[in-house]
């Protein structure tokens, strides 16, 4: 081991072992770099990581995240292949049901960007739909896009496949970390400083979700993450009755979309959008997500009724003003590069981001990758509206 | 054809019930109406309800409380948990092979919202601290909502049959405990503040201040401004190989299935703990007519009353201490029990293992408080309370006096006025949570003309009836207190041989010798809790000393029974002067009757399971511990330890020992986070397609 590799100096510091964290590391450590992740709970995937349910998908509506997700997707589904760990990839497809001439029209528009980007995505109608779905309430059902190449694993499982993976490669991970300030030096990032401990590196990803905020406040830059909280649950393991991922998006009172899936286990993972948002860091179950969210479902598939609720959990969407993520250096700090605001999807993202973030600091970024982050830039104008949340 | 229902037991009535008919794979039985799926199928001799879904491992029977999910059957095309859903005349039920399929259902109907109710004091089980609570704060007149999982109230007291410990000034101690239940829930019936939700399971207490109940079929939504947890406590588990098989479940659910439901649901059984639960169980499973092979206990002394432990060791049952177990074998169910002796550092003494026939292995290792609710309501800002097991596990009779402690505390914080809590109360309470104490040796009595009581009794314990059954007052305890061992003191032939005190004895520790009659040979009288037509005058039988050692064969004179006895009978025989005194009961089993099998190995591969509901092996998690996982969230993650439909209830008390096993300090340990649900319910329940009828 080279002598300016110890004494805490690394390459990369990393700052949250989550979804975007873990697979960063390991993308940094591929590509030759040692790197430490820092993060403030007892163990890996301990934030926003283990609440989420699982969905990954590459039907967004703009280039960025298309890109970013396809390539997640391919890194999810040869995980196994290539590295052996069980993450629980299912190719179980996306269905984005509609039951109101509303979400019908919204969905057929958005179809036209999709198939623009060559995303494998149609628009299935009734019929069609339920013969994918036997399942699906029939009544006033008009259609809905389907796009069998998304799917799901587990993102308890993924991101220890990550973390070991990273770990075997050189990767050092601190728990019970938690940063309490950046050391910067003469405008240029040199470390960061935890409760116990001071650690060196010229270069710092903030990959805190949710929890990123606080570090961007560090810097004095304005960079707009607000976490929103999401409830979430899942049921008895039963027979597999169906495949894709539903997502409804009719607005309800009390929530926006609704979504669920059958996972690998036979359990359905379901979770829902509050609406309006609830701001803030609290993670505490609600009385009003059950009877809300079952209404939903039941409605949607009236089977679910006799299916048994096993666990709920509520967790949070670092949100940014527009919709879509944060990536790119600091305009204000050289060194530090923010990974922040994926709003729900770091999951999703994380491999694809991880990958960009190492040919970013590895200066091998191609045109396509100066596109993204051009689309992803942290000082972007809020034009736009992620249509598909 | 097999009926292993319990058609007469000396301590219970048996109440009239209504016979149906039931398919089992088709194949027809007979049972009761009404009674939990899983009793039924015991009755007829069924064990095995399934096979899970992963491994294909034989489930059966384990919490006979609605915890977990090892017991779920098909009934009429629903997957339904067995030991809470009650059978009904033609159901046809098939075993849980692999995972359920759901029914097809209708298209949904119109959804409602649940109902929403306020209290101003919420408490959670109807046990024995809930109720002494509930007619607390009734008696001040205070609305009190109580809620409780079970058709009946009184908690575990329901399964209880035996007589009291405790004070019988304070809590009806020489009272069996069904009949303090009984007592305390027509108390609590009687007054009109209190409002009682029974088969009503709390599911969840919401950072809204909400509280989810179950109320039968209707989700309701409780905003109470005090809660009270008194959810009592759950039994712990232990790992060893074959620890899963159909027929190893817990001595409380045991007591479930034989003093509540009714049935027999072993032939032989053998159990591991020497505490009072253990103890107990032995001889509430003698009573219901099932063989009681044996006893292990790790500690070189069982930790239970000596009274309970003596009890059973009199009755014929070998008390191994010193011993554990090292495997339950069998292929589908439990066939046999390999145990071993251990040094006093737990280590196996290689070389004294042992395997005994037996079908059914309890596990008595323990109790772990129900506090989650408590846990979250002070997290939530709930005002809140938490009383008997649910804070400390006690005895029975602790927990109404904790309730009772409790019910005033709530009162003094909801009028806002101080109640007065008598300081005694406080001190009967401390005194009744004392483990035991001193364990005397057995003293020698001498022997003397005239009728007079022997007391067997010889450790300090929380206990005093004997000294206000005997109306002369010739008996008195030794110290100050009530943990004090009782004495009698002898005025010459004051004693008139009335044979109270050996009714009442909780321990049925007190003997009375009467030489009136015959000098040489007195007659000795021993209280006896079995069926009076199992002994006949002229029965030949084994008596033994306190302790359970063997004094000698002798013939039964007498057996006596009084209805105002409350069910225990007295039998008498005659015995030479010299050991008429050390008398102290008779063995209804012989412990030489169950010869050791030769060692078994038909166990299946890698079958310790630390989580049973995912099928996690000790060995998974060992593993993942050697690696430096220390939280058991993380744990959870990658083995799914925790994930299945019990919610960690099992395997966390298990994981954390492992943990500490493997030198791991607390501080380095994370605990699993908590989250509802308390246990699994249908998703239609929170989006019924009626308007539930709220009326109490």
């Amino acid at each position: 081991m080279p002598d300016h590799y110890s004494n805490n100096t690394y390459d990369v510091i990393v700052i949250g072992a989550g979804s975007i964290g873990c697979p960063t590391a390991l993308a940094l450590a591929k590509v030759g770099l040692r790197v430490l992740v820092l993060d403030q709970y007892p163990s890996v995937g301990q934030g926003s990581n283990k609440k989420a349910i699982g969905g990954i998908r590459a039907t967004h509506s703009d280039a960025a995240k298309i890109s970013l997700c396809q390539r997640s997707i391919e890194i999810f589904s040869t995980w196994k292949e290539e590295y052996g760990d069980e993450i629980e990839w299912v190719r179980g497809g996306y269905c984005f049901v509609a039951y109101h001439e509303s979400e019908k029209n919204k969905l057929k528009t958005l179809l036209d960007v999709q198939k623009r980007f060559h995303l494998n995505i149609d628009w299935l109608p009734k019929e069609g739909l339920l013969e994918l779905i036997p399942d699906l309430n029939p009544t006033g059902l008009l259609g809905g896009t389907y796009s069998p190449d998304d799917g799901s694993a587990s993102p308890l499982l993924a991101i220890h496949a990550f973390y070991r993976q990273s770990i075997a490669l050189g990767v050092a991970y601190h728990f019970r970390q938690t940063v309490t300030a950046l050391t910067i030096d003469n405008g240029r990032i040199t470390g960061v400083q935890t409760e116990t401990d001071q650690f060196s590196a010229p270069i710092v990803v903030n990959a805190a979700g949710a929890w990123s905020g606080r570090l961007n406040a560090m810097t004095g830059e304005s960079i707009p993450v607000m976490p929103d909280s999401h409830e979430s649950g899942v049921t008895e393991a039963v027979e597999r009755f169906f495949f894709p991922m539903i997502v409804d998006i009719a607005p309800h009172p009390g929530s926006a979309n609704i979504y669920f899936y059958q996972h690998h286990t036979g359990q359905i993972f379901f979770c829902m959008t509050p609406d309006p948002n609830i701001w803030g860091f609290d993670c505490e179950e609600t009385s009003s997500f059950l009877p809300m969210v079952s209404k939903r479902m039941i409605s949607l598939m009236p089977k679910l009724k006799n299916i048994r609720v096993r666990r709920t959990w509520r967790g949070l969407y670092p949100m940014t003003p527009d919709g879509a993520p944060f990536i790119g250096w600091s305009n204000k700090i050289e060194g530090l590069f923010y990974a922040v605001g994926m709003c729900g999807q770091g999951f999703m993202l994380g491999p694809g981001v991880g990958e960009l973030i190492a040919r970013v600091i590895t200066r091998q970024a191609d045109l396509q990758d100066g596109k993204i982050l051009d689309l992803l830039s942290p000082y972007r104008a809020f034009a736009g509206q992620e249509q598909l949340k | 054809m097999i009926d292993n229902h319990i058609t007469s037991h000396p301590i219970l009535v048996i109440p009239e019930r209504i016979p149906i008919d039931f398919y089992w794979n088709d194949e027809p039985f007979t049972s009761f109406e009404g009674e939990p799926i899983s009793s039924a199928l015991l009755a007829n001799g069924i064990r095995v309800f399934g096979h899970h879904h992963k491994d294909g491992a034989p489930l059966g029977i384990f919490c006979a409380n609605g915890q977990c999910a090892q017991c779920m059957v098909v009934a009429d095309n629903k997957p339904v948990k067995a030991c809470v859903e009650p059978i009904r005349h033609g159901m046809k039920i098939f075993p849980m092979d692999g995972l359920p399929r759901l029914p097809q259902v209708d298209t949904h109907h119109m959804t409602f919202d649940p109902q929403e109710v306020s209290t101003p004091v919420l408490i959670i089980g109807g046990g024995p601290a809930g109720l002494s609570a509930a007619i607390e704060l009734a008696g001040q007149g205070i609305p009190t909502l109580l809620v409780d999982d079970k058709p009946r109230l009184g908690g575990k007291l329901v399964l209880q049959t035996h007589r009291f410990f405790g004070s019988t000034e304070a809590v009806y101690a020489g009272t069996r405990g069904i009949d303090i239940a009984a007592r305390l829930e027509q108390q609590t019936r009687s007054m009109e503040p209190i409002t009682i939700w029974t088969q009503s399971t709390a599911i969840a207490v919401y950072s809204d201040k909400r509280v989810g109940v179950m109320r039968g079929d209707d989700y309701v939504l409780v905003t109470p401004e005090i809660i009270l947890i008194a959810t009592g406590a759950r039994e712990k588990s232990l790992a060893f190989p074959g620890n899963t098989l159909p027929g190893v479940y817990g001595a409380g659910a045991f007591q479930t299935l034989v003093n509540r439901d009714l049935v027999r649901p072993a032939k032989k059984v053998f159990i591991v703990g020497g505490g009072n639960v253990g103890l107990i169980a032995g001889y509430h499973a003698l009573q219901a007519g099932i063989e009681v092979v044996g006893l292990v206990e790790a500690l070189p002394e069982c930790g239970g009353y000596r009274v309970h432990r003596d009890k059973l060791a009199r009755l014929g049952v070998p008390i191994l201490e010193s011993h554990t177990v090292v495997s339950a074998n069998g292929s589908e169910s439990v066939e046999s029990i390999t145990i071993t002796e251990v040094d006093t550092h737990f280590q196996i003494i290689q070389g004294t293992q042992k395997t005994f026939a037996c079908d059914t292995i309890l596990i008595a290792v323990g109790l772990s408080p129900i506090d989650e609710f408590y846990q979250k309501a002070m997290a939530y800002g709930i005002p809140a309370y938490i009383a008997g097991d649910a804070e400390e596990i006690a005895e029975a009779s602790a927990a109404i006096f904790s309730g009772k402690i409790t019910g005033r505390q709530i009162v003094t914080a909801y009028i806002g006025n101080k109640v007065a809590i008598p300081d005694d109360w406080y001190i009967t309470s401390e005194r009744l949570r004392s483990k035991p104490g001193r364990t005397y040796p057995l003293y020698d009595v001498d022997i003397r003309d005239g009728v007079f009581p022997v007391i067997h009794c010889r450790q300090e314990i929380p206990c005093d009836p004997c000294v206000g059954l005997c109306s002369k007052n010739l008996i008195q305890l030794t110290g100050p207190d009530i943990l004090s061992v009782p004495k009698f003191i002898s005025p010459d032939a004051s004693c008139i041989g009335c044979g109270q005190c050996v009714i009442g004895c909780p321990g049925l520790a007190i003997t009375l010798v009467d030489s009136r009659k015959d000098t040489d040979f007195p007659t000795v009288t021993i209280p006896y809790e079995f069926e009076r037509e199992s002994l006949h005058p002229g029965d030949r039988v084994v008596v033994t000393d306190a302790g359970g050692a063997v004094l000698g064969v002798t013939n039964v004179i007498k057996v006596l029974s009084n209805s105002r006895n409350n069910h225990t009978n007295l039998i008498q025989v005659k015995a030479p002067r010299d050991d008429a005194a050390k008398i102290a009961g008779v063995q209804i089993i012989d412990p030489s009757s169950t010869p050791h099998l030769d060692p078994m190995d038909n166990r299946r591969d890698d079958d310790e399971i630390i989580c049973r509901c995912e099928r996690v092996t000790i060995n998974a998690i060992r593993e993942k511990i050697c690696q430096g996982y220390t939280d058991l969230n993380e744990i959870k993650a990658i083995t799914r330890a925790g994930m299945g439909a019990c919610g960690s209830k099992t395997c966390n008390p298990l994981i954390m020992k492992l943990l500490s096993e493997a030198g791991i300090g607390k501080d380095k340990i994370t605990d699993g986070t908590i989250r509802p649900l308390f246990i699994e319910i249908p998703l239609g329940k929170f989006a019924p397609d009626h308007m539930g009828d709220l009326d109490a």
